[in-house]
């Protein structure tokens, strides 16, 4: 099974847990596997047409998704997904 | 409550004014117990906004890796994200609210004219709408 690495902020959604293992054939199959076992992460996850949120990044070993095939990106075994948070803001 | 050590307080403030006039950003670690979030550690990363960083921040994806690494690390918790509003108040603007995570602090170090005018620290709640907490500052002395 894959490996997730939930990012801080979004691990008391979690149970406090930092990793999970999810069986799936690719990205949109993990995020939906984790939407189902914890509903309350979808909102911070997911936007109102359910995709991956733009704050959202989303890396499948060092390689962010928008580089790769996005939520069709293939998960195998030894695959580690983190769930990166985008961090910004600003005055205006 | 966020007690931030007087330490870490000071290398937001440098950062804060040595990043005049642009913003600065960066994060923060250290411990919740209960309502209390004590600040021990901070890791100043570069604002990697392209064009105008005197009103937007924004942290490259790996400096957001290796901050949850140092935390690991450190046996740390990554308690939040700092970061300074340049000639303008230390409120949260839109654009911050609708970039904020959940859990995270969100501190705001107001400077004006090269001078630390203010400090303040925010939380997301439920509703995803921003809370003040309290900052407490606490000097090397009183935590011994």
């Amino acid at each position: 099974m894959a490996t997730i690495i939930i990012p801080t902020p979004l691990r008391k959604f979690t149970n406090n847990t930092a990793r999970l293992n999810i069986q799936a054939k690719d990205v949109k199959g993990v995020v939906n596997e984790l939407t189902f076992n914890f509903p309350d992460l979808k909102k911070h996850l997911l936007d109102e047409q359910g995709n991956i949120r733009s704050f959202v990044n989303v890396f499948v070993g060092d390689e962010d998704i928008r580089n790769l095939q996005q939520e069709q990106t293939p998960i195998k075994e030894e695959t580690v997904i983190s769930i990166v948070p985008a961090i910004a803001g600003g005055k205006a | 409550m966020l007690i931030i050590e007087q330490k870490s307080l000071d290398e937001m403030y440098r950062d804060a004014l040595q990043s005049f006039p642009d913003e600065c950003c960066g994060f923060f670690f250290g411990k919740e117990i209960g309502e209390e979030r004590t600040v021990t550690n901070i890791l100043t990363v570069n604002n990697s906004k392209e064009g105008d960083k005197k009103r937007r921040f924004e942290i490259a994806p790996k400096d957001y890796l290796n901050a949850e690494k140092f935390a690991d690390e450190n046996e740390l918790q990554l308690l939040g994200v700092y970061h300074s509003h340049p000639n303008h108040p230390a409120v949260p603007s839109e654009h911050d609210r609708i970039a904020a995570q959940p859990f995270f602090s969100y501190v705001i170090i107001s400077v004006k004219e090269r001078m630390i005018a203010d400090i303040r620290s925010w939380q997301l709640n439920d509703n995803l709408q921003f809370e003040e907490e309290s900052i407490e500052k606490q000097s090397i002395n009183q935590n011994k």
